[in-house]
């Protein structure tokens, strides 16, 4: 199973031609508690580093880009009713929608896990 | 005489540690209940006299059913507001130094004079010549905007200082379509330190927003502006002062470079009282600027409204001002009301702007007179100065001791390492009495904690505030975080979850279901 | 000045303790040629006997509708306020407060808050309503841009009976935001076909009831339209008190709600400032505009109330923003919410029956004139009239006779012809019977 991460701290993980796409631990401690996700259509297509959904703390709301392009499959719907499940499992049950990969060769510009670490830490 | 009633006179064990009480009010803090929790639908505290027998004229669209709407008697409304105003804040009980909101002093004369009933009870639509005294108010309004901003046109009507933002930047898109370039000219600038309004606006009015970076020094800079226009630039948005606190020192220079690119310079009028009476916003290069009459004109910002946001305009802009306006014709004054043959953008609200706010603000121009404005302003000025002076070597200024406007900007630089936030900092303000800065704004700088004193405090209230400020300091340097962390402890409520109320949001009581009783 | 504290001696002392010797020190940042070294070109101070007077002398010069037999409404509405409710709006602590952004110590604001968003909930008869906006016309601008986000269309119909300011202000707002707008003609005897108007291009449809005329509007097959066709109905009033009597729009299927609250609690003030409110369905509320106040507990476990939804607003989203609004209406929606929880739900439909009552004793003894035609199948507390001549003449005829007899259509329409002998006339629970004879006598008169 592979994962990768953007710089605006969405995570991809990757199976089989989907990617399971949320936003990265680091991520929702930043943000703080997480009161509400806006998702987007399923069968919607994004293209790379475009906006898919919106995720929302008390006092911020933020864009969360695409890692790569493609069809969006599935949402999470749940985080509508329970949005404390990305502050608690943010790479887990946290997970925000599955695209449909339109191109692959995309992932090779987003960083590994080791890659993210350091970037984080640089922050 | 010896006291046989047997009645203390010293306070005794009064020290110890407070109990709970049967009603959890605690002495002058009541607590009070919701109106449909103490009310009912068959009381009323307003006398009338049931109509009649008569014919009803509603169609089929009479209303049936229970509305939901509690009534209580005259006494239990008095009682019911009356508490709840006592678990506000107010500028009448104390000093309140929000940043960028121009908490001064709401004479009172301003309101018994937006009471007579020659102003309170006149109709929008009556004919014009029985409301001749009105539209003066109108007049006398813009005529004192414009002298003090040196323009030569106002729109009145813009309801509070965004709606004015819309108004004047619907006059730039105006002018820009009678130019022929409204298909090209898209982009509005906007800085990083920018009130949330402007971009708002801008995008409100299909504009799309580029950030201007802010400079080292809390200002904008002419080379950034330059870098950033172009024949798809419609207009600036920019705050002067800034929302920092600080003058625009290139604004000459930034409105030339704007004008010559051929783009407009609004202004966002919300920190004028700076500068009222020192220097003139027309002088300065500006086409467009609204002005908050609820921040440096004195009317009472009301728990949140309303305002008032008539908006200067320059030559270049003033024919395309919104309806209604007032024309003086011999003696007579008129309102025109239809765009029809005028170059009118159109109509911002119903009526005419916001009258009530008129005479108060006219009242507050004529107390104070040309003099008086001049001198506010320099106290405002005077008093922040002082502040900053008086904190500087506690708290952290982002840009440098140097002197700022009406307000003073500090960062949380300060606070790094001690365990105490910013929003602790405000929230121990509370139970000192006071009412918290300006904080997290503007977002240019972290942790920001933004003070304006205006003209309103005498010294000795400015020198008790610089006095609890630095005694709250201290505590920080002496790590005693205990009187920040649970912050505040002596207000009508604790700190409030945010969270709970945005994941779940209760925006409207409901009745409570009855309890049922477990069924065999 | 009597407004300002410092004295000369406090200024140098000041001065000194930031280390400048003279105050335009202070506004070095200010080019220096355009720093202004004497006082503006305006009148000097005056004491508050001299503001008093100047201001008395033009307030003087104003017809006051307390004094005259008065009939004006079309968006702005005379009612009797009780006293308690402009004592209790000056109350320090509601009159100079601002915006509840530290809870601890704004309960009180926002406790108001939470009651007025629940009374104004009820009254509409629908889900959830906000802290409210300027007025009903900008609110009624605010509504069709909401309608636009929800179905992601850019299309408004406008009704012709909805108050010609408001359809200015949307079509003013959609110009600007560059969408579409389709104003039916002026419809003052409620015959238009608005359905043959709504297919599924449209975002919205705006509806006024009781119409710009007076007329009663059954909403529920226009909903019925809109929904079929995936757009949304906006149901606008002007006078609230007809809630009190009139079938809520919450009940005939309306999607959002606005009006001018002005009627209920607030006085005319020459048409500002005044209070709209804005009601819609739970699904929608995360598109609205404006301050919302939510229920919530203390670190004590206690009820407490905090502006909420904040992320909708542009202090926090800026250019994706809901709306640009801000400040808000907030004391005068104060007004309102004390106003109706003095008349509570049997006040207010008394009041309401009592206004229907006036009205229809001014339509017969309107009708009797000679020269006069109600036009009004069906109306609250307000309807139209057709007279013999310029509508706009016989009022100020009356004016002067010192009767304010209506509003004539012409000031509201002034582009259309065939409303020139159009009057809409306003009856409201303060007019008396010799009010409404001396209407009959001066109407007489003057046609």
């Amino acid at each position: 199973m592979s994962v990768r991460y953007t710089k605006d701290h969405e995570y991809i993980r990757i199976e089989g031609d989907t990617g399971v796409v949320g936003i990265t631990d680091y991520a929702q401690g930043q943000l703080g508690d997480v009161v509400f996700v806006e998702l987007p259509e399923v069968g919607k297509r994004v293209g790379k580093g475009e906006q898919a959904a919106v995720v929302e703390s008390v006092k911020a709301a933020s864009e969360v880009y695409a890692p790569v392009s493609g069809e969006v499959v599935e949402v999470n719907s749940a985080l509508e009713g329970a949005p404390a499940t990305v502050n608690e499992d943010a790479t887990g049950n946290g997970w925000f929608l599955k695209v449909k990969l339109a191109n692959a060769g995309e992932l090779d510009s987003l960083m590994d896990e080791a890659a993210y670490k350091a970037y984080c830490d640089s922050l | 005489m010896l006291n046989n009633q047997g009645r203390p006179t010293n306070p005794g064990e009064a020290g110890a540690q407070a109990p709970k009480t049967f009603t959890s009010n605690r002495a002058l803090q009541m607590e009070e209940a919701l109106i449909f929790e103490i009310g009912r639908p068959d009381t009323s505290g307003v006398d009338i006299d049931e109509p009649e027998a008569f014919t009803q004229r509603l169609g089929a669209l009479e209303r049936k059913g229970e509305i939901g709407l509690p009534g209580l008697s005259e006494p239990e409304t008095l009682r019911h507001y009356v508490r709840l105003s006592q678990k506000n804040y107010s500028i009448d009980a104390g000093l309140y130094p929000l940043g960028s909101c121009t908490m001064k002093h709401n004479p009172r004369l301003n309101e018994r004079m937006a009471r007579l009933p020659g102003f309170a009870d006149v109709h929008p639509l009556q004919p014009q010549s029985t409301v001749q005294g009105a539209i003066e108010v109108i007049e006398g309004v813009a005529h004192w905007l414009m002298e003090l901003t040196g323009t030569k046109a106002v729109a009145m009507s813009p309801k509070a200082g965004a709606h004015g933002e819309a108004c004047g930047m619907m006059a730039i898109k105006a002018a820009i379509a009678a130019r022929g370039e409204a298909a090209t000219r898209r982009v509005v600038l906007v800085p990083d330190s920018a009130h949330g309004t402007n971009p708002a606006t801008a995008a409100l009015i299909g504009f799309s927003v580029k950030a201007i970076p802010v400079g080292p020094e809390g200002k904008v800079h002419v080379e950034d502006v330059r870098a950033l226009l172009g024949p798809d630039v419609a207009a600036i948005m920019l705050t002067n002062p800034n929302t920092c606190g600080l003058f625009e020192t290139q604004i000459s220079e930034i409105a030339k470079a704007v004008h010559d690119a051929g783009a407009y310079f609004y202004c966002d009028g919300a920190n004028f009282n700076a500068i009222v009476g020192k220097a003139r916003p027309g002088d300065l290069g500006v086409d467009a600027m609204h002005i908050n009459l609820h921040k440096t004109f004195s009317t009472p910002h009301g728990g949140g409204g309303p305002g008032a946001g008539p908006v200067v305009l320059s030559d270049r802009l003033a024919p395309f001002a919104p309806v209604p306006f007032v024309v003086r014709e011999g003696t007579n004054l008129r309102l025109v009301e239809d765009e029809a043959g005028t170059q009118a953008f159109g109509r911002m609200t119903a009526f005419h702007g916001q009258m009530g706010m008129f005479i108060r603000a006219l009242s507050y121009m004529l107390s104070h007179g040309s003099d008086g404005l001049r001198q506010a302003s320099e106290d405002a000025v005077l008093s922040a100065n002082y502040i900053r002076a008086s904190l500087a070597d506690l708290m952290s200024l982002p840009f440098g001791n140097r002197p700022c406007m009406h307000e003073v900007l500090f960062d949380d630089e300060w606070l790094k390492g001690t365990g105490v936030t910013t929003l602790d900092f405000a929230k121990a303000m509370i139970d000192e009495g006071y009412h918290p800065m300006t904080v997290y704004f503007p977002l240019v700088v972290h942790g920001a904690m933004l003070i304006e004193p205006t003209e309103s405090e005498s010294l000795a209230s400015v020198d008790l505030f610089i006095a609890t400020l630095r005694d709250l300091a201290f505590s920080v340097q002496r790590g005693d975080t205990e009187r920040f962390s649970g912050a505040p402890y002596f207000a009508p409520r604790r700190r409030l979850d945010e969270t709970k109320a945005a994941r779940n949001p209760v925006l409207r009581w409901t009745k409570p279901a009855p309890i049922l009783k477990a069924a065999e | 000045m009597r407004y300002l504290p410092l004295t000369e001696e406090d200024r140098s002392l000041m001065l000194a303790r930031i280390g400048v010797s003279k105050v335009d020190d202070l506004f070095v940042d200010i080019p220096a040629d355009k720093l202004l070294s004497k006082n503006v070109d305006l009148p000097r101070a005056k004491s508050e006997m001299e503001v008093e007077r100047i201001l008395s002398r033009m307030a003087a010069k104003n017809a006051t509708a307390s004094t005259v037999p008065f009939f004006v409404g079309a968006g702005s509405y005379k009612h009797h306020v009780p006293a308690s409710v402009d004592h209790l709006i000056q109350r320090s602590e509601f009159l100079t407060s601002y915006t509840p952004y530290q809870p601890e110590i704004a309960q009180g604001t926002l406790q108001y808050l939470f009651e007025f968003q629940t009374q104004v909930a009820a009254l509409t008869g629908m889900d959830v309503a906000n802290a409210s906006m300027y007025d009903g016309s900008t609110g009624c601008g605010e509504a069709v841009l909401m309608a636009h986000r929800v179905t992601k269309r850019r299309k408004a119909v406008l009704s012709g009976g909805l108050h010609p300011h408001y359809a200015d202000v949307v079509r003013t707002l959609s110009k600007m935001a560059e969408d579409d707008v389709v104003t039916l003609p002026a419809d003052a005897g409620a015959t238009e076909d608005l359905l043959a108007s709504i297919d599924s291009s449209v975002s919205c449809v705006v509806v006024q009831n009781p119409d710009v005329f007076g007329n009663l509007r059954d909403l529920s097959p226009i909903a019925e339209k809109c929904h079929a066709n995936g757009a949304l109905l906006i149901a606008v009033f002007t006078e609230a008190v007809s809630l009190g009597l009139v079938k809520p729009p919450g009940e005939m299927g309306a999607d959002i709600v606005v009006g001018e609250g002005q009627s209920i609690g607030n006085p005319l003030t020459f048409g500002g400032p005044y209070v709209g409110l804005f009601a819609t369905r739970q699904k929608y509320v995360r598109q609205m505009p404006g301050r919302l106040c939510g229920e919530t507990v203390d670190a004590e476990g206690r009820r407490g109330f905090v502006l909420t939804l904040s992320t909708r607003e542009q202090h926090i989203r800026r250019d994706k923003a809901t709306s640009n609004i801000c400040t808000n209406a907030g004391l005068c929606s104060l007004a309102f919410t004390i106003h109706m929880t003095l008349l509570g739900e049997a006040g207010l439909r008394r009041l309401a029956r009592v206004n229907h009552a006036n009205a229809c004793k001014l339509a017969d003894a309107l009708a009797g004139v000679k020269g006069v035609e109600v036009l009004n199948k069906s109306f609250f507390n307000e309807f139209t009239i057709r007279v013999a001549g310029d509508a706009a003449q016989v009022v100020e005829k009356m004016a002067s006779a010192g009767v304010l007899g209506g509003v004539p259509a012409s000031r509201l329409l002034p582009a259309d012809a065939a409303l020139r002998d159009l009057l809409i006339v306003a009856n409201t629970e303060v007019n008396t019977d010799e009010d409404r004879a001396a209407f009959v006598d001066a109407l007489r008169a003057a046609l």
